[in-house]
């Protein structure tokens, strides 16, 4: 596959927030788990739709949640 | 291994298994004395639907079968809905086994150009879904493995 360039802190920040599980999360970003854990281990780049769910279900603005460069999956 | 993995990996090997199966069941009913009548066509018109509607009939008893072993295995529910990861999955492995089909249609067509019998026009049409329903399978697996 192409290098992602997308990266994501989703992982920390389900811990920061009283250990949310993928399941939680998923329900609601309104996505299945195995997406979750696809985002997770930089398999999969989002659409800006669900970036800003996914940023929603944080409470915290999308640049928080995701940022873009090379190796984005080492950040 | 997530569910959409085994999922893949189970389509793969139950298409496999059905067509194999399926074509060993129906090649001692081929007409080889007949050569091109209405007779061979027939036998191929029928090879044909009967082989779609047994393979629909198939996937759905395996893909129940499928569910409740998950279930029972993991402890976990399948997903009851397809998401966007799920839906551009699709349409890569559409797109995939679409070309490997449309390759095998030409070849197919080829085959009449170049005179070969209908049986071969034939084989090439019925070989090409099964490879383009394996090629589905194969990269929706890769996909789901190595992401999007």
């Amino acid at each position: 596959m192409g290098k992602v360039l997308v990266g994501n802190h989703i992982r920390k920040l389900r811990f920061n927030h009283d250990e949310m599980t993928q399941q939680q999360l998923a329900d609601k970003a309104g996505v299945t788990r195995q997406t979750i854990v696809a985002l997770e281990k930089g398999n999969y780049s989002p659409s800006l739709e669900l970036a800003f769910r996914i940023a929603h279900a944080f409470d915290l603005p999308l640049e928080e949640v995701f940022f873009y460069g090379e190796n984005a999956e080492e950040r | 291994m997530t569910y959409q993995e085994k999922k893949s990996i189970v389509t793969l090997i139950s298409t496999i298994l059905i067509s194999a199966v399926y074509c060993l069941y129906k090649y001692p009913a081929y007409p080889n004395e007949v050569v091109e009548s209405k007779v061979t066509f027939h036998y191929w018109g029928s090879f044909v639907l009967v082989l779609i509607l047994v393979s629909i009939a198939a996937n759905i008893v395996i893909n129940i079968i499928f569910n409740i072993v998950f279930r029972i295995t993991t402890g976990e529910k399948e997903p009851a809905f397809a998401d966007e990861m799920d839906q551009r999955i699709g349409l890569l492995a559409f797109r995939n086994s679409f070309a490997v089909f449309v390759i095998g249609f030409l070849l197919a067509m080829g085959s009449l150009v170049i005179d070969l019998p209908l049986k071969v026009m034939f084989i090439i049409l019925i070989f090409s879904g099964f490879l383009s329903d394996i090629t589905g399978s194969i990269s929706r697996l890769y996909h789901y493995r190595k992401g999007v």
